[in-house]
């Protein structure tokens, strides 16, 4: 499956979760098919959307928060996978589009085509790491995933398809900040 | 007077506890032995807790999520951590405006110390001045004044504040 193809099937699963992008193919790709009040887009500091994640699951522990995170972003900063699966919050979703490449700077190759991410989220805690290679198993997985008890970690293996002409975010950071902050606070139907 | 007090009653204990009535809920950072007495404590009380981060950066997203959740963060670290953060603190909490008090030991002040600690701490005013991030010595004299001003950068500009921890300021526990 293409990857945007996983992010079609992705996007109307969602309700009104906080979902923090990881930067470049995941917040261009998931902000040109669908842009959310709820979505917080990371555009730059790699690696971070899972530690981001983590501090919105800890404060907000009745809110079910995901992280849309990449293959590079997470290689980049294994060692939160450890700090989730220590504090193993029941409210998170961690979800990785894994293209083997880093898309938006010219498909450059990770190491995911030869490491097994979700191995690496499993043997660390996590509660439930699960792959998944065709489209139709998407739906499925997270949904079952969204009604289980955390740190959940998905692992959808896609195919390169960025078409480099796919826009920026067009918001401003400190709009991102703004939205993403309104739609977390109780008045918006949270805790 | 309220500031001569307080030259005396700076401790570990009562700066954790003045930064929990400042609203600070959330700790979290990478270890210092500057910084050892606060962490014990934080370890120890039931107010508050402190989450272990593996790295600086790590710690920065941690505290974002927090401040993004409307909880006050606190980042405690060595001053070698701020090389491993400067993109984070630059291309996230600069631009998004996203605040965070940062307590940061000054290893290498004055080039006494451990050879690895030399050239950061001859660097880590200037690296935070070029980056932009503001920041304050912390003494015992002028805590009051200090967390003021760091209120107003986080409260109001939003915006990260450091607070610089020189050696012997603070109790070490090993």
């Amino acid at each position: 499956m293409k990857g945007t193809e996983a992010f079609q099937e992705l996007l109307p699963l969602l309700g009104d979760e906080p979902v923090v992008h990881a930067n470049g193919y995941i917040c261009r790709e998931s902000f040109a098919l669908k842009d959310r009040e709820a979505n917080f887009y990371m555009i730059g500091s790699m690696g971070l959307a899972s530690s981001i994640g983590l501090g919105v699951a800890l404060c907000k522990p009745d809110r079910k928060v995901i992280v849309l995170d990449g293959d590079g972003n997470v290689l980049m900063a294994l060692g939160t996978l450890a700090m989730i699966a220590a504090e193993a919050p029941k409210n998170l979703v961690h979800v990785v589009i894994d293209n083997e490449v880093y898309e938006s700077t010219g498909s450059q190759r990770t190491l995911s085509n030869s490491v097994s991410l979700e191995q690496i989220a499993k043997s660390s805690g996590y509660r439930e790491a699960v792959r998944v290679d065709k489209k139709e198993d998407i739906k499925p997985a997270f949904e079952k995933m969204m009604n289980s008890e955390g740190p959940g970690f998905l692992l959808i293996k896609v195919e390169p398809c960025f078409d480099p002409k796919t826009g920026r975010v067009t918001h401003t950071p400190e709009e991102i900040t703004e939205r993403f902050m309104k739609s977390l606070r109780p008045a918006a139907g949270g805790n | 007077m309220v500031e001569e007090s307080n030259v005396s009653s700076l401790t570990s204990q009562t700066f954790i506890d003045r930064l929990i009535r400042e609203n600070f809920k959330f700790f979290t950072g990478v270890p210092c032995s500057l910084l050892s007495g606060l962490i014990s404590y934080l370890e120890e009380i039931e107010e508050v807790r402190y989450i272990p981060s593996v790295r600086e950066d790590s710690a920065v997203g941690l505290c974002a999520g927090a401040y993004l959740s409307g909880a006050l963060p606190v980042l405690l670290m060595q001053n070698s951590g701020l090389g491993y953060c400067l993109n984070a603190f630059t291309s996230l909490n600069l631009i998004y405006r996203i605040p965070v008090l940062v307590i940061m030991s000054w290893r290498g002040q004055g080039g006494k110390d451990a050879p690895e600690h030399i050239i950061m701490g001859d660097i880590n005013q200037k690296l935070l001045e070029t980056a932009g991030m503001d920041y304050s010595v912390l003494k015992s004299e002028n805590c009051d004044q200090v967390l003021e001003t760091a209120m107003r950068k986080i409260n109001e500009e939003k915006l990260p504040y450091t607070l610089l921890i020189e050696k012997g300021l603070f109790d070490e526990r090993h």
